[in-house]
């Protein structure tokens, strides 16, 4: 069972701000989902490597091309769907004080 | 020309003989996708002037005498997950409802370099999470061919627009069973091809070790002629395979006879009432067709759904913390409040509650203390799941399955209930996991008229044959 305590703190590692209503159901339904998860824990899984991804065959090297540059898009364009752009930057709040 | 009868292989013979030009057809195609879409909310947008530039370009080359391509004038739909230059993409968001993508997905280059008509962008659940279409931040899809129940997730839009018959072909992204399980419900073929067999670049990422772009039709051939044009290795993608790409086409017809498909018993207890009774009839049929049929199991397949909201979520977590309020055009408002409270705010504000639910549970999973005993736990069944996968193909050629275990539910009905939602994806999630090509092809419906999806699933890159096995049933 997960508390509301462990609800914000979790919320504030994802920098997700929640509601009074959404901390109360994420107390619930975060709680049922993980209860099911349970069912993991007592799987025997003593030598089993994790598998990380899906590997395809061949090397590994396969699908590494030559480092030459190639065409990218300029910074008009890395800018374009920016909130607050400057002078050919993203803005932000001040995150440092004078 | 109805646009609801037409085929890759029709289009192409009517622009060959002059019947009409890709152009009157790009234009049928948009104003039947603009007078359908009030009954259905399957397109978000349409892409006029794309759709009339390839359009244009066919024309001229058909004129010249050049070839247009095998997908020459098929109109087709993109599930707005998939970014397209110039053209909004909102992956269903309200946080991304302004979003100008400034290059294209490699899938919708190859299909647009291959005569393709890109002539919207479809519905879907937000950041394709979802079984049901209804976590779009801009209204639920409708299912065409069962008025007021879902047509399933998250690319309900895409299955939607080609049940229709607004798109011959679309193009949905499957990360647990988004392709097969709308596909399903709309009675279609959705298809799930091999992790690495179509590059994910342009796709936006959801879980990036599950996700997968593939074809809908309203008939094998017509997905696996698309299947062909957007596999492949791409530079952009270091995951998309080397591995050749067969025409599967000519391979379609080849001969089923004698082949050994497996039936998971696993799969079968969970079936309900009229979807159990058409898959064993459609088992009954494979016999007749000359295969052995035979039981097998997939002892670990009661692990998949937790092993998947474990890994899914963690690498959606992680995904999504991009979207911050600095490069994708929306911000809160947090009046001279920090930088830390603007990201908080704008992604409070702008994400909808299932991906808020993911997102926590993702971060609770990665969180420290948690890791080994969630995330690392995963990967290891993960590695389990695949191997009875592995083991099950060394008996058998093919896997026969259900999509669903049950058919499409009324709007509203599961949207309260998370964890039931996501148990319905129990028979899809599977295969998502260990990276084999599986897809959905109608078999029938219920009593009540509600289509019934089988499922088909093969070895790592044998696309060939799970499209000749899954065609030389449809033609029966």
């Amino acid at each position: 069972m997960l508390t509301e305590k462990e609800v914000r703190y979790v919320a504030d590692l994802a920098n997700l701000q929640l509601s009074e209503t959404e901390v109360e159901s994420m107390v619930q339904q975060l709680s049922s989902i993980l209860d099911h998860m349970e069912g993991l824990r007592g799987i025997d899984t003593e030598g089993i490597e994790p598998m990380r991804q899906v590997l395809f065959p061949g090397n590994d090297a396969d699908t590494l091309r030559e480092d030459q540059p190639s065409p990218c898009l300029t910074n008009e364009q890395a800018l374009a769907n920016a909130v607050y752009p400057a002078q050919g930057y993203f803005r932000v709040p001040r995150v440092i004080e004078r | 020309m109805d646009i609801r009868n037409l085929t890759v292989a029709s289009i192409r013979d009517s622009l060959l003989k002059h019947e009409y030009s890709a152009t009157e057809l790009a234009g049928e195609a948009l104003r039947f996708a603009e007078a359908e879409n009030g009954r259905t909310n399957a397109y978000l947008r349409l892409s006029s002037d794309r759709a009339l530039a390839v359009a244009a370009r066919v024309d001229e080359q058909i004129a010249k005498g050049e070839d247009p391509g095998p997908l020459a004038g098929v109109p087709v739909a993109i599930k707005d997950v998939i970014v397209t230059k110039g053209v909004i993409t909102t992956c269903g968001s309200k946080l991304l409802a302004k979003f100008v993508p400034p290059y294209d997905a490699t899938a919708v280059e190859r299909i647009e370099a291959a005569g393709g008509l890109i002539i919207g962008k479809t519905n879907c659940d937000e950041f394709a999470m979802g079984s049901s279409n209804e976590n779009s931040a801009f209204g639920p899809v409708c299912n065409p061919v069962a008025p007021g129940r879902v047509p399933g997730g998250s690319s309900g839009g895409s299955a939607a627009a080609v049940a229709q018959g607004t798109a011959v072909v679309s193009l949905g992204s499957d990360t647990g069973g988004s392709v097969r399980q709308p596909a399903s419900f709309c009675g279609v073929v959705g298809v799930n091809p091999t992790y690495g067999r179509v590059s994910r670049y342009g796709l936006v990422a959801f879980a990036s070790s599950l996700d997968h772009i593939g074809p809908f039709a309203r008939n094998v051939p017509d997905a696996a002629a698309l299947l062909r044009v957007i596999a492949g290795r791409d530079e952009m993608d270091a995951t998309s395979a080397p591995a050749p790409v067969p025409d599967y086409a000519a391979e379609l017809n080849g001969d089923i006879k004698g082949l050994k498909l497996g039936v998971p018993r696993e799969y079968m207890q969970d079936a309900s009432g009229d979807t159990a009774l058409r898959i064993n009839e459609a088992l009954d049929r494979f016999r007749q067709l000359g295969c052995e049929v035979r039981e097998i199991s997939l002892p670990n397949t009661k692990y998949a759904i937790d092993v998947y909201y474990v890994i899914a979520t963690a690498e959606a977590s992680s995904n999504l913390a991009r979207y911050d309020g600095v490069r994708y055009t929306t911000r809160a408002d947090v009046n001279g409040g920090s930088l830390t409270d603007m990201y908080r705010a704008t992604r409070g504000e702008g994400f909808g509650a299932e991906v808020k639910r993911r997102i926590m549970l993702g971060t609770y999973v990665l969180s420290h203390g948690y890791y080994d005993a969630y995330y690392l736990k995963a990967q290891k069944v993960r590695a389990l799941i695949t191997r009875d996968f592995a083991k099950a193909f060394e008996e058998v050629d093919a896997l026969l399955a259900p999509v669903s275990p049950f058919p499409a539910f009324k709007l509203g009905e599961k949207i309260n209930d998370p964890m039931q939602m996501y148990l319905s994806d129990i028979f899809t999630i599977t295969g998502s996991l260990a990276g084999i090509p599986c897809m959905s092809v109608p078999c029938g419906n219920t009593r009540d008229g509600l289509p019934v999806g089988l499922q088909v699933l093969c070895k790592h890159f044998d696309e060939a044959r799970m499209f000749r096995i899954a065609h030389a049933f449809e033609a029966k």
